[in-house]
């Protein structure tokens, strides 16, 4: 089965119904997308397929095939995207183990809602689970990650 | 014996290798005499050379980490004490996890671990005592090649400076390197940090946000198998047999093997693992818990509540006092066993060869794990690596007295003769025990005609998290201290001529573990929700009525009154909405906070919350503002949703669907205002924790008159 995994081709050989986290992750390598929940309960494990947020612990690898898929690995060649600026910039991580998931998903409502609202937010990132308790850091991260990846692209 | 044997050789060999030869070592007196005590043989050398820090010719600093970051920020905050005495530039500065070694024991504790609060506190000393042994080194290294006095050379920012010649810590670190320490060194007047008490930057955020960090569950080695372990749904119980062959039949699949925790599929991935353990057949031998149900278990917890159990504190004659007062009040609540619910589920990875074991995990108990494997694998505790991860969280999970998946996977790793890793599944996670105690408590207490109360009697009943344990030793005149702590010493008796705590500690074959803030999880709860309801009875407003119990001048009104002002107690709420405060110490920190609730078709909503924090001298103020927040999230979780319960001997909760914890929706706003303070230096990670559920409750009262006294709380 062909697999393109973060603009690289990748021919693997599981089972169809092998979900797709475990495929990135044993077979791949590919260890930035997390397990914490193996039933899209917690959105750790929160990949890109064609652009669109998505678990990749309940999605059948055979179904991902024929789509771009991106991680966390693949999110920005030089791990710069603005959703991580605005990580960095505010502090956001503390395990750090929900994170490659929130960022995926934070990314992926970017790209649909430029300018998202508190409960634009709160819609999109209420899949994903933070034990830490970042959530009032990640939203004014993504506040933040808009405006920075708002700023060279507006008059 | 292997090169990687003898890990403490091994270590500074391997630093050496990775610096260029520059690990500069110096004795620090505390820990030289720990490791003396605690090393039977071979005998310490004189000068036990540690390395918290490393400089490489790059000047790149590396400080290692006696305890592991696990959210909490100590790979920031420990490095921080480090380089306010080392003047290096903290943009070259870099941590590592340290290997597990006596001479990263804990100060207090004598074993090398993380967890109560303690981490900043407990090395701070010891750490800026090696950051300024260093930069001693390194001056005296650039006088001795500059042929002027020491005292006329200075360190800036990672330099030796001496009138207009300047030279590099890089440059100076190997010559640093063969001195030998200095005995005294001075530490900075607090007024004069630049880096300490000033907001700073994490240093795991880089790799953390772009899923480089690694943490246990991502360990690999080559040739390694996923194992997951199908253990007994009953706590205590047993396999009478098992049927492995449709198990094997698995693709992938390569071993199955039987183990004193349950039967362990052995896969080349997760999945395959985890198909196989789902086609074992087993049959279980439930044991003594058969028929066991929580409903039954607080049935029971109820009647001893209403007996005197072991006193834990005591003064004058409590029922007579009861007896006399003008007014009793009295009520019971009950808190649930909680699972802890790491993001990253549990997992150790383990080989094993016949002079060395190696172990990759994510743990807070690394020379408790290194014995438990040590005995497992036959082999000395210094023959065990182990190689600590990032923590994808810990919260006390991962400090468990009896190493339980570490022990898995070194046995698994042995009986195999490959590199297992071992991983839980969410739901093993939240059906494997390791619980908060389930708690009731019972108080009763007197006021006097003013209101203030003469008589306060207090019953616990509640599962020993020591007992039965390696640390069962620490249970004094038949009292844990973690099941009364927070109630025993609550401030609130100071001035009460008439008390008792007294507790009953049932044994159950429910495992039971520190969770976050420990035996303040419940007694903040029980002591605040209480307080409020004498202020009630009192007719008095609860902030007022417990800044008239509270000592003057101490932490706890302090923090009352901070968190009071940031919240602007007593000023007028949107209608529908309500107030509630609770203030409690726990790990050395008051914490005080303040809720504002509603109720939305019988759903508590939180709205804001806001927290005032006496936690002393501050280390990293963004870093305690992260640590505040994170408690009351994990609080709230447990306030409003968290339990575990058995019926029928089996516990009834498997995953998030029906173990919720709180999510971006139910984040209120939080604000956070720290003490300035020169108190004794107190923890950050747990304190903000206790305060969260007696404060919504109270809140809830004051909005519905509904006294809410079982958690998680419940609208009827």
């Amino acid at each position: 089965m062909k697999l393109e995994v973060n603009g690289k081709e990748h021919d693997v050989s599981v089972p169809p119904d092998m979900p797709l986290l475990w495929v990135l992750r044993d077979v791949l390598g590919l260890v930035g997308t997390k397990f914490g929940c193996g039933m899209a309960q917690c959105g750790a494990c929160t990949v890109h397929l064609d652009g669109r947020a998505l678990r990749s612990c309940v999605l059948p690898v055979s179904s991902a095939a024929g789509h771009r898929i991106t991680t966390i690995e693949g999110l920005d060649p030089q791990g710069a995207h603005a959703v991580q600026r605005a990580w960095a910039e505010l502090d956001v991580v503390q395990c750090g183990y929900c994170q490659p998931g929130q960022i995926m998903a934070a990314a992926a409502l970017l790209r649909e809602v430029p300018r998202p609202s508190d409960a634009d937010i709160d819609g999109a990132l209420s899949g994903n689970i933070c034990r830490c308790g970042t959530y009032q850091r990640i939203r004014a991260a993504v506040h933040r990650a808009a405006e920075l990846s708002g700023a060279g692209s507006r008059p | 014996m292997s090169a990687r044997a003898h890990s403490r050789r091994a270590f500074l060999a391997r630093s050496a290798a990775a610096s260029g030869g520059l690990v500069i070592g110096f004795s620090l007196p505390g820990v030289v005499r720990t490791a003396r005590a605690q090393e039977a043989a071979p005998p310490a050398p004189k000068v036990v050379p540690n390395a918290f820090i490393r400089i490489a010719p790059d000047d790149t600093v590396t400080i290692f980490l006696k305890h592991v970051e696990m959210g909490q920020g100590v790979s920031t905050s420990l490095p921080m004490a480090v380089a306010e005495e080392l003047e290096c530039d903290w943009r070259r500065v870099r941590f590592e996890h340290a290997p597990a070694e006596i001479v990263y024991a804990h100060t207090a504790f004598k074993i090398q671990m993380t967890g109560g609060s303690t981490s900043t506190w407990e090395s701070f000393d010891q750490l800026r005592t090696a950051g300024a042994m260093a930069r001693q080194m390194l001056i005296a290294a650039a006088a001795d090649r500059w042929k002027v006095p020491a005292g006329e050379c200075r360190a800036e920012n990672g330099s030796i400076v001496n009138g207009s010649r300047r030279l590099r810590f890089g440059e100076l670190a190997a010559a640093a390197a063969s001195l030998s320490a200095p005995d005294t060194v001075t530490l900075k007047d607090p007024k004069d940090w630049k880096l300490l008490g000033h907001a700073t930057h994490r240093l795991d955020s880089a790799a953390k946000i772009t899923g480089q960090a690694e943490f246990g569950i991502d360990v690999r080695r080559p040739g390694m198998v996923v194992a997951l372990v199908a253990r007994a749904p009953y706590f205590g119980g047993k396999a009478r047999g098992f049927r492995a062959a449709k198990a094997r039949a698995v693709p992938g699949v390569v071993d199955v093997i039987e183990i004193p925790s349950g039967i362990a599929v052995l896969a080349e991935n997760f999945w395959a693992a985890r198909l196989g353990r789902d086609a074992l057949e087993i049959d279980w031998d439930p044991g003594s818990i058969a028929g066991h149900s929580t409903e039954a278990q607080l049935e029971d917890y109820r009647k001893r509540a209403r007996t005197v159990g072991t006193i834990a504190a005591s003064k004058g004659d409590v029922e007579a006092a009861l007896a006399r007062a003008a007014k009793t009040v009295e009520a019971e609540y009950e808190l649930p066993y909680l699972a802890h619910a790491m993001m990253e589920p549990l997992n150790c990875t383990a080989e094993v060869g016949p002079e060395s074991c190696e172990i990759w995990t994510g743990t807070q108990f690394q020379t408790i794990d290194q014995a438990a494997a040590a005995k497992i694998a036959g082999l000395k505790p210094e023959q065990v690596q182990v190689h600590t991860t990032f923590l994808g969280g810990g919260f006390g999970r991962r400090a468990n007295p009896v190493s339980d998946f570490v022990s898995e996977a070194v046995r698994l790793a042995k009986a195999s003769a490959r590199p297992v890793k071992v991983v839980w599944t969410r739901e093993d996670d939240i059906r494997g025990g390791y619980y908060r105690p389930m708690w009731v408590s019972r108080l009763r207490a007197g006021l006097d005609p003013g209101g203030r109360p003469v008589a306060w009697a207090h019953t616990i009943v509640g599962q020993s998290l020591l007992a039965g344990t390696p640390f069962a030793g620490m249970i004094k005149n038949g009292i844990d201290e973690s099941s009364v702590e927070g109630a025993s010493d609550s401030p609130y008796l100071a001035n009460v001529a008439d008390h008792r705590v007294d507790l009953h500690s049932p044994a159950l074959p429910i495992p039971v573990l520190w969770w976050r803030s420990v035996g303040h999880s419940h007694t903040a709860f029980v002591v605040e929700s209480f307080v409020d309801e004498l202020a009630h009875a009192a007719g008095k407003e609860p902030l007022a009525f417990r800044l008239e119990l509270l000592p003057t001048g101490s932490r706890h009104r302090r923090a009352l009154e901070t968190a009071a002002e940031a919240f602007g107690w007593g000023r007028a709420l949107p209608a529908g909405h309500a107030a509630g405060i609770a203030v409690h110490e726990s790990f050395g920190s008051a914490v005080a906070q303040a809720a504002e609730v509603s109720v939305d078709k019988g759903r508590i909503r939180v709205h804001r919350v806001a927290c005032g924090v006496d936690c002393g001298p501050v280390v990293n103020p963004d870093g305690v503002e992260a640590q505040m927040q994170s408690g009351i999230v994990f609080g709230l979780s447990a306030a409003l949703y968290g339990q575990i319960t058995l019926r029928d001997g089996r516990v009834e909760q498997s995953n998030f669907h029906d173990y919720p914890v709180l999510r971006m929706l139910d984040m209120p706003r939080v604000e956070v205002r720290i003490v300035r303070s020169n108190e004794k230096m107190g923890g950050v990670g747990e304190p903000g924790t206790p305060p969260i559920a007696p404060a919504v409750a109270n809140a809830v009262f004051a909005l519905t008159g509904t006294r809410l006294r079982r958690l998680p709380l419940r609208l009827a």
